[in-house]
């Protein structure tokens, strides 16, 4: 295998150095220079900016389609016809198909993934709300609920287990693509995975992408958390 | 732009020549990459997730496959693979680190079919099943002629998406020096010719807008409910009688 060549003929070159850098290890200690641990920090921000600008973007802009999809029955064809035609787009492509609109920046990276989490939220927020019980909704009026009082403490609480769902795909699956935008420059830990894997620097890659799925990971648990804080009636109902 | 896009799509040498180094070879291996990576998939996945799905069992398998899925970079599990185990050497008509983008591509294609066998063989109803066991039709007379045939839309939809998957996975190969239409977009972004880029990125994006759109009609061909809703309202209204059977909207 070449990486046991590595240091025989480094040796000749520049003797006596012989780490697990020279070797090309896949695990490396010496792999966490501080320069090296600064550029890790910058990326792993970068990632978790894009991450979280784009999955609220896609929210803020689902949240209006998903009420007027639920109130038009046409409009809901349109909205979810669309934002599948839009997933169906690979990401290498959309980014693509949007610089020359949004240049070659990290908006078109955020824009990109927001449309992807547009189309996830748009779903789960659509199918969420469809999903109340209809009697729930007709004693909630005949108590007397205004509309906007319906939609805020009765249908969207109880729609909030499914939405927060969806909020969950779009995060993990945001977290996974932002390394594509490593070809715009902006792709977070992306852009250390491609640098790794084109100079052949096995830590490097094999760190980033741990720490790519910890990054996933870590922030599904967050949101599992927050669900949990913000339906507290789950649980009683649970325990009970 | 879009003037100079058109130029570069129609454009002939772009897509031959050079060695057989053009458009057209790499829409060749990004079409190969696919098939055989869903392929491979679907060899192994299918009997897994219809064996798992007729004894009822394995669920949480079977759903968490789709979610460990996600939060996987292809990114990574590509360059992961090309600098060890399977290495980017070519790999005949699927190019440069072909044997690891086949791999990964393989691997994304497993959990939308898996998941959705799964799922599909659970959501027969237990009544039919229980029916056909009554009427004394086999273990495996059950699967082939009930569960089966019944899954199937369900399994089929997997399918779909993996292929939709697939082909827009494949494309992420590119940046990590493996083959397919991508690598005319990373050529684009390398050469800094917007045409090129925004040429690759449509070829890319038609072709998969196509794929779903495609596949999902095939998919409406081959619900059993659906099709024989149909072969009956046919037969009526030859007849010239009403339909027998409410009709109601196929799905």
């Amino acid at each position: 295998m070449t990486p046991s060549l590595v240091p025989t003929l480094s040796s000749v070159h520049a003797p006596a150095v012989d780490n697990c850098l020279t070797r090309n290890d896949w695990i490396c200690g010496a792999y966490f220079s501080s320069s090296r641990v600064d550029a890790l920090q910058t990326a792993l921000l970068q990632h978790i900016g894009i991450v979280v600008t784009s999955v609220v973007l896609g929210f803020v802009i689902a949240f209006p389609l998903a009420l007027l999809g639920r109130r038009y029955r046409k409009l809901e064809a349109v909205v979810v016809g669309g934002t599948t035609a839009i997933y169906t787009i690979p990401s290498l492509a959309l980014f693509s198909l949007l610089v020359p609109v949004t240049g070659l920046g990290v908006e078109t990276v955020v824009i990109g993934l927001g449309l992807y989490s547009l189309t996830i939220l748009v779903r789960s927020m659509i199918e969420g709300l469809r999903a109340v019980p209809d009697d729930v909704r007709e004693s909630a009026l005949g108590m007397g609920y205004a509309p906007a009082r319906l939609l805020w403490r009765v249908e969207l609480p109880l729609a909030l287990p499914t939405i927060m769902g969806g909020v969950r795909v779009a995060t993990v699956s945001a977290v996974a693509l932002t390394t594509v935008g490593a070809i715009l420059d902006y792709g977070g830990l992306g852009s250390l995975l491609i640098e790794g894997s084109s100079t052949n620097f096995k830590a490097q890659v094999l760190f980033t992408s741990v720490l790519c799925i910890a990054l996933a990971v870590a922030l599904d648990l967050l949101l599992v958390g927050l669900q949990r804080a913000l339906t507290p009636w789950q649980r009683t109902a649970a325990s009970r | 732009m879009i003037n100079d896009v058109v130029a570069w799509l129609t454009d002939g040498s772009n897509w031959v020549g050079n060695g057989g180094d053009q458009a057209l070879t790499r829409l060749y291996e990004h079409l190969l990459l696919t098939v055989v990576s869903v392929a491979m998939a679907m060899v192994i996945g299918l009997p897994l997730a219809v064996w798992l799905g007729h004894r009822g069992r394995g669920g949480t398998l079977a759903v968490n496959v789709s979610n460990i899925g996600r939060a996987i970079p292809i990114v990574a599990l590509l360059a992961l693979l090309s600098l060890g185990l399977f290495g980017s050497s070519v790999l005949g008509p699927f190019g440069r680190a072909g044997l690891a983008t086949l791999v990964t591509l393989a691997l994304f294609a497993l959990p939308p079919i898996i998941t959705n066998t799964w799922v599909g063989m659970r959501e027969v109803d237990r009544d039919t099943v229980e029916a056909a066991h009554g009427m004394g039709m086999s273990e495996v007379e059950v699967l082939r002629k009930v569960e089966l045939p019944l899954a199937l839309p369900i399994i089929f939809s997997g399918i779909r998406l993996a292929v939709v998957q697939v082909w827009a996975t494949a494309t992420i190969a590119a940046l990590v020096a493996g083959p397919g239409l991508g690598r005319i977009i990373t050529h684009g972004y390398d050469a800094d010719d917007p045409a090129e880029i925004i040429a690759g990125a449509l070829v890319v994006a038609v072709i998969a807008i196509l794929l779903e759109v495609g596949l999902a009609g095939v998919q409406r061909m081959l619900d059993p409910v659906a099709r024989a809703r149909r072969a009956t309202a046919k037969r009526d209204a030859r007849r010239g009688s009403g339909s027998r059977l409410p009709v109601g909207p196929t799905p």
